[in-house]
């Protein structure tokens, strides 16, 4: 199987063709340099993605707090991510860097506040 | 009427680095005034990552971005003042500037020896672009759907077009689509994006999402609520094409056409401005044409990073002290031209001798592959760089050397030489 994509590493944006065999990667052309190569085998094997999103806050100044998750997920988990997230709410005050959940989707990867929103 | 040493207009990533600059280079009289309920300008609504990787090395939100300036200024105790709209600024004989601003306490002028221009930009709205058709709801700019979703809570819509590919549309095709909405497609008048190619990927090849080049609105439809749009594909004139006209029904369109500098109060003041960036035109050190007035940040030429922003805030924080201390940043102008592929340059103007190394920074008017940026003064090369690639949506720069610059006669001009082209 064969795959094309845009590496993303550098402005470049080089078109690579990623050659695929029992979901192992084979070959990796297209590429510029190494960094390519790297990308082009992770996108096809295990992407993963940094989620960015908001939940809601119960008695803040704000209705809304952003969160990330502390490290990237599988792609494919996103929009089972964001169903959890929607039904989350977390109590002001919220902290920068406040952990809202522990662990996300089963991933162990917790889920963090980009903002303060401080209480009403 | 209170009088100050420096005004900081804008309390976004341009403000308040240039704030912490000036304050560390030794201004104590300081005022950065903001129209919003908080400072950190537009990061607040960007809840994505991938700022600060220069700046940081990491990849920050926004929010985090901004609180992370937020917080030098809180330690420097730099006072900010907020839900305060500066209305006029004016130079005064004595060289100092009036800065009249309105907040809930009425209005308020100020007398400021020095002023940093920080305002930043706005969107090219529906009536900017001349899209026919009727003025049904639901047709919003990317970024105040994107305050309504990340800041307010609430989804403008759910099945969307998006017009335009720079990046905050593209960042609001994922949004929207986390959010539930169906991103029908987006249309890039242009036959390349004006967007970073890493939020093509994941913000629209990800999630499927077609990207279409050279096609645009041609009409909105819809009498209450949009309805649907009709998209044509257009010529190399960028005339749309009848026989590819074609209807997607959608609730909901976004305009996503690229941004204007607000330099309202810059005119006002006199300051000239440069006709390509629609900032003010500056000399190295960000000083305006008026003495004293400094410009950085997205005011001064849209930037797509925000780490570029606070390093040329940085910059024009430390002109702003260095002036407020009586050195001189005036000396012998040379300007700086852009030609061959060249959009813009910034600065515009070179005040000689130079103190520092020179970092310019420039975009490019189409794609190039394999040119060689190239620095002249006359015929005499100063300086050139092999680049693989220049896109129109990524801002270049380079840094010259002081030594290189060394008695210079005459304008220096910066242009692209393209493989194979002889000169
Ligand atoms: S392969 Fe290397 S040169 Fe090409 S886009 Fe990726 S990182 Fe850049």
């Amino acid at each position: 199987m064969k795959r094309n994509l845009t590496c993303i590493v550098c402005p470049m944006g080089c078109q690579l063709e990623v050659e695929l065999e029992d979901g192992k990667v084979t070959r990796v052309t297209g590429n510029t340099c190494k960094r390519g190569e790297a990308y082009g085998i992770a996108e096809c094997t295990a992407p993963t993605r940094t989620l960015t999103t908001t939940v809601r806050v119960s008695g803040g100044t704000q209705p809304l707090v952003s969160v990330k998750t502390a490290a990237p997920i599988p792609k494919e988990l996103l929009f089972d991510a964001m169903k959890v997230l929607r039904k989350l709410t977390v109590a002001a005050p919220v902290a920068l860097g406040q952990v809202v959940m522990e662990d996300l989707c089963g991933t162990g990867i917790g889920v963090v506040a980009g903002k303060e929103v401080s209480a009403r | 009427m209170k009088e100050l040493d420096l005004v900081i207009i804008g309390g976004g990533p341009a403000g308040l680095a240039a704030a912490v600059s000036a304050y560390d280079a030794g201004v104590r009289s300081l005022l950065i005034l903001d129209r919003e309920q908080q400072a950190g300008g537009i990061l607040e609504q960007c809840i994505h990552n991938g700022f600060g990787l220069h700046r940081f090395g990491e990849e920050l939100t926004g929010p985090e971005y901004a609180a992370r300036y937020i917080d030098e200024v809180k330690k420097r105790e730099i006072p900010v003042q907020l839900e305060t709209m500066v209305l006029d600024l004016q130079p005064l004989p004595d060289g100092s500037k009036l800065v009249t601003a309105v907040s809930s306490g009425g209005m308020l002028e100020l007398k400021a020896k020095a002023v940093i221009l920080a305002m930043g930009c706005r969107e090219r709205s529906r009536g900017a672009l001349n899209i026919p058709g009727t003025r049904p709801a639901g047709i919003y700019t990317a970024g105040a759907a994107q305050k309504f979703v990340n800041i307010k809570g609430y989804l403008p819509g759910r099945r969307v077009v998006i017009l335009g590919s720079g990046d905050i549309g593209l960042i609001m095709a994922r949004r929207m689509t986390l959010e539930g909405a169906k991103v029908e497609a987006v249309c890039e008048l242009m036959p390349y994006s004006g967007g970073l190619n890493r939020n093509i990927v994941q913000c629209l090849e990800d999630f499927g999402i077609p990207l279409l080049l050279s096609h645009t609105i041609v009409e909105i439809h819809g009498k209450e609520r949009v309805t649907g749009v009709t998209i044509a594909q257009v010529d190399e004139n960028r005339r749309p094409i009848p026989e590819t006209r074609q209807e997607i029904p959608c609730d909901t369109v976004l305009l996503s056409c690229g941004l204007i500098p607000e330099n309202e109060l810059t005119t006002a003041a006199g300051i000239p401005l440069d006709p390509v960036t629609s900032g003010a035109v500056v000399d190295q050190y960000r000083q305006t044409g008026c003495p004293g007035v400094f410009a950085c940040g997205n005011v001064l030429h849209v930037h797509d990073l925000v780490d570029y922003v606070s390093e040329e805030a940085a910059l024009a924080g430390e002109s702003a002290a260095a002036w407020l201390r009586g050195e001189s940043l005036s000396g012998e102008s040379v300007s700086l031209i852009p030609k061959d592929g060249v959009r813009y340059l910034v600065p515009q103007q070179l005040r000689l001798p130079l103190k520092d190394d020179l970092r310019l920074y420039f975009r490019v008017g189409a794609i190039y592959d394999k040119a060689t940026v190239e620095v002249r003064c006359g015929e005499k090369l100063i300086f050139s760089r092999k680049r693989p690639r220049l896109v129109p949506g990524e801002m270049e720069s380079l840094v010259l050397k002081k030594s290189l610059l060394e008695g210079l006669d005459g304008p220096l001009t910066v242009g692209l030489s393209l493989e194979g082209e002889s000169k």
